[in-house]
């Protein structure tokens, strides 16, 4: 059975945006420290650090989690998405992104990252949300700035775009 | 706030995660979906010399019927349980619960088990298991043992577990004929901890009904009148006899005032969807 020495820097690997990447981790080191300072992605923002404010919300096998929530050595061998693997190119925004460009859904841009991920994977699994049921999936994050009105018709907007694409795609399939 | 050091043991059996509990138990803290052990890390209110990871046992994050309950094994994910197609028909008071547990970013992680050993007194989890009368599964080195809930609770975060225990499982009874089951809570935020939470069974003739967020572990009461002026008085004698606390959040009165409404709503329907 492993035994990871507190002493020590233990190699981890996973699988990050769809890329092989692995660093060398300490027993305590966070999820999100891993990816911001060995890893130097830092789009995943850390605000609270213990799992209230949303702010470090990344992709772990699938499914929303709290990077700040998670130790480094707990992902060796995970596949994990953040806010970086959102665009489809450098230069273009994702549908989700663009509106939450079009309807300022953001100020200072601390929760952003994290919101994204969530609405992300949420409008993949719910194409139609309804106002309330986005509302009661955001109560997972804090944002000080918008008052959140904007981040939820950012998410609807999107969710019409994104169901509008798949359609003119089976049309013409 | 970053954890002190210590180090990760990564358990691939029950056996290896047993003998480390007998061998270090009393300076190990079991890591399972860490939605709670990590803010205890974070913030040094646990300072453990070894964290014990058991996510990658096999056959732990299993659930299975038992002949009249159902076994939640210690790696279950909470959003893996709320998305078991049989739950609502097998167990409806915990189909109602689960939704309230944290958010959806944190049921992701988190684990059934691991809120029951953690034992918050406002956590979900705990509440139902005691309202339906659970048990839960203790296992180390030196063999098993079953706890029932209201046993097992014994305070602000502590319980039965002793230092070379491992939580293998909670054993949820099932939805018992004639019995209906509701809950409520009252939180400032949908996620949020519970202020105030009730859990009711009912049977023809009476209910039993489950408190928490008041005083130091949820607290269960047995032989509740249906409704009416019975009920209003017991309520009352129960919101009286709780240990409430003043925090933050709310008043020791206001808690008491919750019991009495969330009491009161979730008893009439528990009774009325009766099945």
């Amino acid at each position: 059975m492993p035994r990871l020495s507190a002493d020590a820097r233990h190699r981890v690997a996973f699988v990050l945006n769809g890329r092989p990447v692995e660093g060398q981790a300490e027993p305590r080191l966070l999820l999100t420290d891993f990816l911001r300072h060995v890893l130097g992605m830092t789009g995943t923002h850390v605000g609270c650090e213990h799992g209230v404010c949303g702010a470090c919300t990344i992709e772990v096998d699938g499914v929303p989690a709290r990077a700040c929530l998670m130790l480094a050595v707990q992902a060796d061998g995970a596949t994990l998405r953040t806010v970086e693997g959102l665009a489809p190119e450098p230069g273009r925004l994702s549908v989700l992104q663009q509106a939450f460009r079009r309807h300022h859904a953001l100020q200072c841009g601390f929760c952003t990252p994290g919101i994204l991920m969530s609405l992300d994977y949420y409008l993949r699994d719910n194409p139609d949300p309804q106002e309330e049921d986005i509302r009661i999936f955001l109560t997972g994050h804090l944002c000080r700035c918008t008052g959140y009105v904007p981040i939820v018709a950012a998410a609807i907007d999107a969710a019409a775009q994104l169901r509008e694409a798949k359609e003119k795609e089976t049309r013409h399939a | 706030m970053k954890p002190a050091r210590f180090d990760y043991v990564r358990a691939e059996s029950l056996a290896e995660a047993h003998d480390v509990l007998a061998a270090e138990g009393g300076e190990a803290s079991v890591l399972a979906g860490g939605q709670s052990l990590l803010p205890l890390l974070s913030t040094r209110l646990a300072r453990p010399k070894i964290v014990l990871d058991i996510m990658r046992i096999p056959g732990l994050d299993v659930i299975s019927h038992e002949s009249d309950a159902i076994r939640i094994g210690a790696a279950v994910r909470q959003a893996k349980l709320a998305a078991w197609p049989e739950l609502s028909a097998a167990q409806p008071l915990l189909a109602a619960a689960l939704p309230f547990i944290g958010h959806a970013q944190t049921r992701s992680r988190g684990t059934v088990c691991g809120s029951i050993a953690h034992a918050d007194p406002s956590a979900e989890i705990p509440l139902i298991l005691l309202a339906l009368e659970g048990e839960i599964l203790l296992s180390s080195a030196r063999g098993q043992r079953r706890v029932s809930a209201g046993e097992f609770f014994t305070g602000l975060m502590s319980t039965a577990r002793e230092e070379h225990e491992l939580v293998e499982a909670a054993i949820v009874p099932r939805r018992r004929p004639g019995h209906g089951y509701a809950f409520r809570e009252f939180a400032r935020r949908h996620g949020d901890f519970a202020i105030v939470a009730c859990a009711a069974i009912a049977n023809e003739r009476k209910a039993r009904l489950a408190v928490g967020g008041v005083a130091d572990r949820p607290v269960a009461f047995d032989g509740l009148p249906l409704g009416g002026t019975p009920l209003d008085e017991a309520l009352d004698r129960i919101a009286g006899e709780l240990d409430a606390r003043d925090d933050l959040h709310a008043s020791a009165d206001y808690r008491r005032h919750l019991v009495r409404r969330l009491g009161r709503a979730s008893i009439v329907e528990a009774s009325r969807c009766r099945a």
